[in-house]
C-alpha cells in the first residue's frame, strides 16, 4: 500500500513538474504572445484588453494554475502554424513516430539480443570485438548525418529506397488509416501494393533508429549475459550435463530477460527523442518533424506541446517498464 | 623501511610500484602509475586518448594549421571544388571557404561546447548529489524529485524547447545542453555518498568537529570525483551529438561560424551532388565522439576494475 502511495506521489509529482519547465520555458520566450496577436500597429487599450484576455495581467502562480487546468484537459493552446489546436495536431502526427519508433525498437531487439548473446558467450574473441566496434560507432555517429548520407547512397545512387515521406502521393487516399500506423492498415486492408510503397519508405528511417537501438540493446544485453553466465546455476547446469546452447539459452537469457525488458523500453523512449533529427532527415510526418517545424517558426504553443507530450510519454514508458520489471521479478515484489 | 626500499631510484618503476611507500607523494604517484599501466593495457582507449590529444592540438594551433581563412571565402574561383582540388585538400563550400580549415576551426567550437558544459553541469550535480546523500531527509527527497523531474525529459527535446525560448546561438545551446545534463551526475553522486556515509572516518571528522559544510566540501566530494570524471567523459560524445544537433536544425552556433553541425546542415542543399561538404564535418563529429567514448570506456575499465569488462 505505501509503494503504491509512493509510486502515485512520484508519477503526480513528475508530471506537476514536467507542466512547470513548459510553463517557465513558455515565460522566458522573447516574443510578445500579445503583440503575435494584435500586431505592433494594435493601439494601447486593444494590446491592454488582448493582455487582459490572455491572464498575462494575473500574478505568476495563478498562470500556472490555469496552465495546468488548461494541460491537464487536454488544452495545449493553438498552433500559429497550422491553426489548429496543438493537441488535435499531435494526436494526427504521433502514429507515424511510433511507428517508426516501434519498427526501430523491433530491428534493435531482434539483431542487438543475439548479437549481445555471441558476444558475452565468446567473450575477447573477434566477434565480441565487431560488435563492440558496431556499439561504438551506434554511439559516436550524428544521426543526422548517417541519414543523409544513407539517402545519397540507398535513395541517389541504388534508388533502392523511397523519396523522403511516409507514403507516394499516388497512394495517399488509396487506403483508410485506421490505427495510424500504415503499415498495418494497408496489410489489413489487402492492398500490397501499397504496403510495398510504405515498406519502402519506412526502411531507411527505421534501420537507422534501428541501428541505434541495436547499438544500445547489444552492449546491455552482452553485460547482462556475462554476469549470469558467471552465477553458480550456470555451472550447475554444466555439471549436470545440459548442451551449452540450452544453457545459454533457456537459462542465462531468460534470467537476463527481466533487465533486458527495461532496457527495451528505455530504447524505444530514447528513439521518440532520436526521431526528432531521423523525421527532419527523412520528412517522415511525426512529431519530431512537427516540433522542429513549429521551432522554425517561432509557434511556441506547438513546441512546448509537443515537448510536454514526449516528456509524458517518456515517463509513461518509464513507469511502464517499472511495473513491467517488477512484475517480471518476483525478488523485486515487495513481500 | 629497509635498505633496499630506501635505496630505490626515485620515479624508477620499482619505486612507484613499491608497497611500502616512504612519502605521500610516492604512493599517490604509484597509485596513479597503477591506474595508468592499466589504462594503457587497453589498446582502444590510448586511441581515443591520442584523438582527443590530436583535437587539443588542433585547436590549440588552428591559425597556423588551416591553410586558409574559415570565414571568409573565394566565392569567384573556388566554389564547391572537389576534394582534392590544388589548395584545398577536402574541397570547398558553397561560399567558396576551404572546408579543412573551417573543420580546423570548428575545433574550437567542440571544445568550447564540451568544456563549458562540464564546468556548468559536473559541479551542479556534484553539489546536489553530495548535498542530497549526506544531508537525507527532507532535502534529498527534494532535491532527488527535481533531479527525476529533468530526467523525464529527453535531453534533445528539451534542449531544443530551451533553445527555442532562449534565442539561437552557441552560448544558449551550452546553457541549454548543460540543464539537461547535469541529472545524472547528481544520481552518481549521491549513490557513492551514501555508501560512505556512515563510515568511520565521516565519524571521526564529524567527532573532531567539522561542520556538515566542511565534510561534504572536503570530505565527501573528492571521493566522488573518480566517478564523476568517468561519467562526464563518457556523456562527451552525447554531448557533442547533441550540440551538433542543435547547429544542424540551426539553433546551436550561428553562420559563419564553422560549427561542425551547422556545416552539415548548410552541405544538405547539395548533398546529391557535391556530397562532401556534408560528409566532412560528419566525419570528424563521429571521429571525435569515438574518441571520448573509447577514453571513457578505458577510464572506467581503468579506475574501476569491478566493472571492467561489463
Amino acid at each position: 500500500m505505501a509503494s503504491v502511495l509512493r509510486f502515485a506521489v512520484t508519477v503526480v509529482t513528475t508530471i506537476f513538474g514536467l507542466l512547470l519547465v513548459t510553463f517557465f520555458i513558455g515565460r522566458v520566450v522573447p516574443i510578445d504572445p500579445v503583440l503575435a496577436i494584435v500586431g505592433d500597429r494594435a493601439p494601447a487599450h486593444l494590446y491592454e484588453r488582448t493582455r487582459i484576455e490572455l491572464g498575462l495581467n494575473l500574478p505568476l502562480y495563478q498562470q500556472f494554475w490555469i496552465y495546468t487546468k488548461q494541460a491537464l484537459s487536454g488544452d495545449l493552446g493553438t498552433s500559429v502554424l497550422t491553426s489548429n489546436p496543438v493537441l488535435e495536431d499531435i494526436k494526427r502526427v504521433f502514429p507515424a513516430t511510433m511507428e517508426l519508433a516501434t519498427i526501430g525498437t523491433l530491428i534493435g531487439a531482434i539483431l542487438g539480443i543475439p548479437l549481445g548473446v555471441l558476444a558475452a558467450v565468446r567473450r575477447g574473441s573477434l566477434a565480441d570485438q565487431i560488435v563492440r566496434v558496431i556499439g561504438l560507432i551506434g554511439y559516436s555517429v550524428p544521426i543526422f548525418w548517417l541519414g543523409l548520407l544513407a539517402l545519397v547512397l540507398f535513395y541517389a545512387q541504388l534508388r533502392w529506397a523511397a523519396f523522403p515521406g511516409r507514403v507516394d502521393v499516388v497512394y495517399e487516399y488509396s487506403f483508410t488509416p485506421q490505427t495510424g500506423f500504415y503499415l498495418l492498415d494497408a496489410a489489413m486492408q489487402g492492398q500490397w501494393e501499397v504496403v510495398w510503397d510504405l515498406f519502402r519508405h519506412i526502411a531507411l528511417p527505421g534501420a537507422l533508429l534501428g541501428y541505434f537501438s541495436l547499438a544500445y540493446i547489444s552492449r546491455m544485453t552482452r553485460s547482462f549475459m556475462l554476469n549470469e553466465l558467471s552465477q553458480e546455476y550456470v555451472v550447475a547446469a554444466r555439471a549436470k550435463g545440459l548442451s551449452e546452447p540450452r544453457i545459454i539459452w533457456f537459462h542465462a537469457l531468460r534470467n537476463a530477460a527481466v533487465p533486458l525488458v527495461t532496457v527495451i523500453a528505455l530504447s524505444y523512449a530514447n528513439l521518440l527523442e532520436g526521431s526528432v533529427l531521423t523525421e527532419t532527415i527523412f520528412s517522415w510526418p511525426g512529431l519530431g518533424l512537427y516540433i522542429t517545424n513549429s521551432l522554425q517558426n517561432a509557434d511556441m504553443n506547438a513546441v512546448l506541446g509537443g515537448t510536454l507530450v514526449i516528456g509524458a510519454v517518456f515517463v509513461g514508458i518509464n513507469i511502464f517498464s517499472d511495473l513491467l520489471y517488477r512484475t517480471l521479478d518476483p525478488r523485486t515484489r515487495s513481500r | 623501511m629497509s635498505n633496499a626500499e630506501a635505496t630505490l631510484k626515485p620515479y624508477s618503476r620499482a619505486w612507484l610500484l613499491s608497497d611500502r611507500p616512504a612519502s605521500r607523494r610516492q604512493a599517490r604517484l604509484g597509485r596513479a602509475y597503477i591506474v595508468w599501466r592499466r589504462f594503457a593495457e587497453n589498446r582502444l582507449a590510448l586511441v581515443g586518448l591520442a584523438i582527443l590529444i590530436l583535437l587539443l592540438l588542433v585547436a590549440a594551433f588552428a591559425d597556423v594549421l588551416a591553410p586558409h581563412d574559415p570565414v571568409v571565402g573565394d566565392l569567384r574561383n573556388a566554389r564547391l571544388l572537389p576534394m582534392g582540388s590544388e589548395g584545398y585538400l577536402l574541397g570547398t563550400d558553397d561560399q567558396g571557404r576551404d572546408i579543412l580549415s573551417r573543420l580546423i576551426y570548428g575545433s574550437r567550437l567542440t571544445l568550447l561546447v564540451v568544456v563549458l558544459v562540464a564546468i556548468i553541469a559536473a559541479p551542479i550535480g556534484l553539489v546536489v548529489g553530495t548535498a542530497s546523500g549526506y544531508a537525507g531527509g527532507w532535502l534529498d527527497a527534494v532535491l532527488m524529485r527535481v533531479t527525476d523531474i529533468f530526467l523525464a525529459f529527453p535531453k534533445l527535446v528539451l534542449a531544443l524547447a530551451l533553445v527555442a525560448a532562449l534565442g539561437p546561438g552557441i552560448e544558449n545551446a551550452i546553457l541549454a545542453i548543460a540543464v539537461t545534463s547535469w541529472p545524472p551526475y547528481a544520481r552518481i553522486a549521491r549513490a557513492e555518498t551514501l555508501t560512505f556515509r556512515n563510515s568511520e572516518f565521516i565519524a571521526a571528522v564529524k567527532l573532531m568537529g567539522a561542520s556538515p559544510f566542511r565534510i561534504v566540501l572536503r570530505h565527501v566530494m573528492p571521493l566522488c570525483v573518480s566517478s564523476l570524471i568517468v561519467r562526464v567523459t563518457l556523456d562527451m560524445a552525447g554531448i557533442i551529438l547533441t550540440a551538433a544537433g542543435l547547429g544542424f536544425l540551426g539553433l546551436g552556433a550561428q553562420p559563419p561560424l564553422p560549427e561542425w553541425g551547422a556545416m552539415i546542415a548548410s552541405g544538405r542543399r547539395f548533398i546529391l551532388d557535391q556530397w562532401w561538404v556534408a560528409a566532412m564535418p560528419g566525419f570528424a563529429i563521429l571521429v571525435v565522439s569515438l574518441g571520448f567514448n573509447l577514453l571513457g570506456d578505458g577510464l572506467r575499465d581503468a579506475l574501476d576494475p569491478k566493472e571492467a569488462g561489463q
